[in-house]
């Protein structure tokens, strides 16, 4: 299955990787958001797929999936998801203040326009 | 610290107070509160003189920073003497010249002692350390208040750019000469100089010496302004008249002697430095002297004829370094040239002094530095014009002048380098008087040209801007004494004798049995020696030259301008900075695209390298779980999903199908038994999306073009490679595990430690808590950032 996981996560990473080279800053963003979808799966597979019980004791089971990549990526995610609202707020209030959202457009007062 | 130190510092000391006094005491000029220093040095460096004579060196050490084998040690013996007393000799009367040359109305006067005093230190630091890194410090403090200096008229453009000039090429040599210091401390395990004298038997040969060799050469050399380096001096002519006298002709450009006279027990056992040296300083001779006669400027005919005596000093020097190649050659017969150089670098100092001096007499009286405006100013002023003269006739070495003597003994040098049998030196020995007397003659016709196209000929007043007169008796005391140092060093050399042996002891102790002296004296008449026929042949031919030189002068002019060493300089620097400037320009587009491409193209051809050179992929599938049916299902939607945000036609769609990527990979948590990241991945995916739609929908009309995403291969190949970069990586991490997890342990202590059922929740506020406070601060800071965001309007005051 990790292997499966693996062609997954490469699939999620090109994808992403294509997205944040596109002109339009929604695209980044989109592509920033499937890469960190890569990434906590990225986590979960590198620690291991072997079935076992779901980490709660209360199972009683004999084995159980390893608790501590799961704690990683839960705080992951919410980093994740803090960052990801900042960076679309910026998106909209630059929406407003430059009126575009291509990236080619965006550039500073100084150098070659 | 001792007494000694004391004096090498002192000059810094006092050019902290030197603002304050020129504050408070408006009415008297600043240059007399100096003056006391440099007098009382010299009185007290002269104290030092019986030491020196007697062979003994005095050593004294202040720890500066020990751990590194860096201390403030401070060593007196005949060289360094020397150079202590020309500088603070020199430095004496250069004050004194200067407080009758600067306005005190006119000038910042406390900027100018400043920047004096603290050159005057660090070039006492200089001659007087004995460590290799202090000596460095020193260094680039002279380069520091070189530069401050040459721009002292800073409002002149020309200023500016003589200053930035000599800055760039003294501090090129300086950073070259610290790497051949590192490397003589990686072949010593010393920063001592004394140490690395005694050591140098034993290093000749290593790797590193011929690199150290060249390092230490270029830094001699460019601060010396030998050829190709000389191109600083003449511009740093901008500086004011009492800067070039000191600086420019006694002092600083002779930091480089210095070094190359302390070093020569040190490398000149390797063949190259006396071809470099020797070679060198014979062809910055000949080019100096040849350049100095086509300028009609004084100051660069000055500045060209330092050159060029400069460059015969170190060809002397060069010379002098073969004896230690043959100490069994009978007393002094290459050790002559080394006696040349010490005796030329006294006599160079006096007479280029009061001549600087003389045309700042000149320049300072007549408003113009130009020979072709300058004339019969003879009996004008007979004082100056007494002084020129002698100054002049010493530089081209007529008798009875030192310069005579000196020019006596630099023939004597270079014809005995002929013999000397080394390194070829048979063919192309007779180079070296060839050169020499061609280069002696130009000499002898620059020098008639300072005196006679000045004082000399049509007087035409009427060409002047101010009505010249002899200059106030305070500015001609400095140069009276220099003139009169020059005539009496001319008529009693054998005053200077001492010195001169206790320097040679510094500058060749192998060839030093203990106890013994050097023997050196020198005459004025030594029979019908070649010597004496070849300056016979450079008056005459000087004459000739000065008679009818309308009639060859025009062979300057043949010389392109296009090919001079000043347009490749600036053509250079031009051309660096347009290089510079353009390859700037190609990679940083202003595009944050071609970043990531950069950014991208790096990692996948690092990793990709690295796994390939390291034949670190494998794949090892004994330890994998099983692949179920279903999951294989969710794997290939997910798949689909995120191939298709990529041909999505409309924004909207992507936003939907990233809303699908991020709910398919919540069900892979819940099929991998992941129930709490499921769950806030849930409610995370269904915000984000909720955010996404809101930033869609506040979208500009303007802009509002909703477009295919633009393909590029490019974008394509390199989004593949991150990819397939990304999934070798994982394949082979996961395939060669080292050891096992650590959660055995969390599992086992979950309840009986943490008192929960909850491994997950347990690891996150009990294990590992510490990582939960930061994330929410994490959270808490994108809250307030977003507020702020929306909030605060500084630049438009638009409406939301």
């Amino acid at each position: 299955m990790e292997i499966v996981m693996s062609l997954l996560i490469g699939i999620l990473f090109m994808s992403a990787t294509y997205l944040m080279l596109s002109k339009s800053l929604l695209r980044v963003i989109v592509g920033t958001g499937l890469l960190s979808h890569g990434a906590h799966l990225l986590i979960l597979t590198m620690g291991g797929l072997k079935t076992g019980a779901a980490p709660l004791l209360g199972q009683n089971a004999e084995s159980y999936t390893d608790p501590l990549p799961q704690a990683l990526i839960l705080t992951a995610i919410v980093i994740s998801f803090g960052i990801t609202a900042l960076f679309l707020v910026v998106a909209y209030r630059s929406y407003q203040e430059l009126g575009t959202d291509n990236l080619e457009l965006m550039r500073g007062k100084e150098g070659n326009e | 610290m001792s007494l000694l130190h004391l004096a090498i510092i002192s000059p810094l000391i006092l050019a902290l107070f030197i603002p304050l006094v020129h504050k408070t005491v408006s009415k008297i000029h600043t240059g007399w509160f100096l003056l006391p220093l440099p007098v009382a040095l010299f009185a007290y460096f002269l104290s030092f003189l019986g030491d020196a004579i007697g062979g003994q060196a005095i050593m004294e050490t202040l720890a500066w920073i020990p751990s590194l084998g860096i201390d403030f040690s401070v060593r007196v013996d005949g060289l360094g003497l020397l150079f202590a007393l020309l500088i603070t000799g020199i430095g004496s009367l250069v004050v004194l010249y200067s407080i009758y040359y600067l306005s005190m109305e006119k000038e910042k006067l406390n900027q100018f002692y400043v920047y004096l005093l603290l050159f005057m230190g660090a070039m006492l630091g200089v001659v007087l350390s004995d460590n290799f890194i202090v000596l460095y410090a020193f260094w680039e403090l002279t380069s520091f208040s070189s530069f401050l200096l040459i721009g002292y008229w800073n409002h002149r453009e020309r200023s500016r750019y003589g200053a930035q000039k000599s800055m760039l090429i003294t501090v090129f040599g300086g950073l070259a000469m610290l790497g051949g210091i590192i490397l003589l401390y990686l072949m010593t395990g010393t920063f001592s100089i004394s140490a690395t004298v005694a050591m140098a038997g034993d290093i000749v040969g290593h790797s590193l010496f011929i690199p150290a060799l060249i390092c230490i050469l270029l830094g001699a050399f460019t601060k010396s302004a030998q050829f190709p380096f000389h191109i600083w001096l003449p511009d740093a002519m901008e500086a004011p008249t009492p800067v070039s006298a000191y600086l420019h002709s006694a002092t600083m450009v002779k930091a480089g002697i210095y070094l190359v006279a302390r070093l020569t027990p040190v490398f000149a056992f390797e063949g190259l430095w006396i071809w470099l040296v020797g070679g060198i300083g014979l062809l910055t001779l000949f080019w100096g002297s040849f350049s100095a006669v086509k300028h009609t400027d004084l100051k660069g005919i000055l500045a060209y004829s330092t050159i060029s005596q400069l460059g015969l000093i170190m060809s002397l020097l060069g010379v002098g370094a073969a004896a230690l190649h043959f100490p069994e050659m009978e007393d002094g017969y290459f050790a002559v040239a080394v006696t040349a150089a010490v005796f030329h670098l006294i006599n160079h100092a006096t007479f280029k002094g009061s001549l600087f001096m003389v045309v700042g007499i000149v320049d300072h009286e007549t408003g113009t530095r130009d020979i072709r405006r300058l004339g019969g100013l003879m009996t004008v002023m007979p004082i100056t014009f007494t002084l020129a003269l002698i100054g002049s006739f010493s530089m081209a070495g007529l008798p009875p002048f030192n310069g005579f003597l000196s020019k006596e003994m630099f023939f004597t040098g270079m014809l005995r380098a002929q013999e000397i049998g080394l390194f070829n030196m048979e063919s192309f020995g007779l180079l070296f008087p060839v050169v020499a007397w061609v280069a002696s003659v130009f000499t002898f016709l620059y020098s008639m040209i300072i005196v006679f196209k000045t004082f000399t000929g049509k007087f035409q007043p009427e060409k002047l801007e101010v009505k010249p007169h002899e200059a106030p008796i305070g500015m001609l005391i400095s140069p009276v004494i220099l003139v009169s140092l020059v005539v009496i060093i001319g008529l009693f050399p054998n005053l200077v004798a001492p010195l001169i042996e206790s320097v040679m002891a510094s500058i060749l102790p192998p060839l030093l049995a203990a106890g013994h002296d050097f023997d050196v004296h020198i005459y004025h008449w030594h029979g019908l020696s070649p010597e004496l026929f070849m300056t016979i042949g450079v008056i005459l031919a000087g004459i000739l030259l000065y008679k009818f030189m309308p009639k060859w002068a025009g062979i300057y002019n043949r010389m392109p301008e296009k090919f001079s060493l000043n347009s490749f300089y600036d053509k250079g620097l031009e051309n660096i900075q347009r290089g510079a400037a353009k390859i700037t320009d190609a990679y940083m587009t202003g595009s944050i695209r071609s970043y990531l491409l950069y950014i991208f193209t790096f990692f996948i051809l690092s990793l990709g390298i690295t796994l390939f050179l390291k034949d670190a992929f494998v794949l090892d599938m004994s330890h994998v779980a099983e692949i179920r049916a279903y999951e294989l299902v969710l794997a290939v939607i997910t798949a689909v999903a995120a191939i298709s945000v990529l041909l999505a036609k409309s924004r909207l769609s992507a936003i939907i199908l990233l809303g699908a990527v991020g709910y398919s990979v919540s069900l892979f948590y819940v099929v991998f038994r992941a129930p709490d990241l499921a769950l806030t991945q849930l409610v995370i995916e269904t915000v984000s999306v909720a955010l996404f739609l809101l930033a869609f929908y506040h979208l500009p009309k303007l802009g509002k073009n909703i477009e295919d995403t633009r393909f590029k291969a490019g974008n394509l190949i390199i989004s593949i490679g991150v990819g397939a970069i990304v999934t070798l990586i994982a394949l082979s991490a996961h395939s060669s595990k080292m050891f096992d997890s650590i959660s055995q342990y969390y599992i086992e202590n979950t309840y009986k430690k943490a008192a929960g059922e909850n491994m997950v929740n347990v690891t996150l506020v009990d294990f590992r808590g510490f990582d939960t406070l930061f994330e929410i601060t994490v959270l808490g800071i994108a809250a307030l950032g977003i507020y702020s965001l929306i909030k605060l309007r500084m630049t438009r005051g638009r409406e939301q």
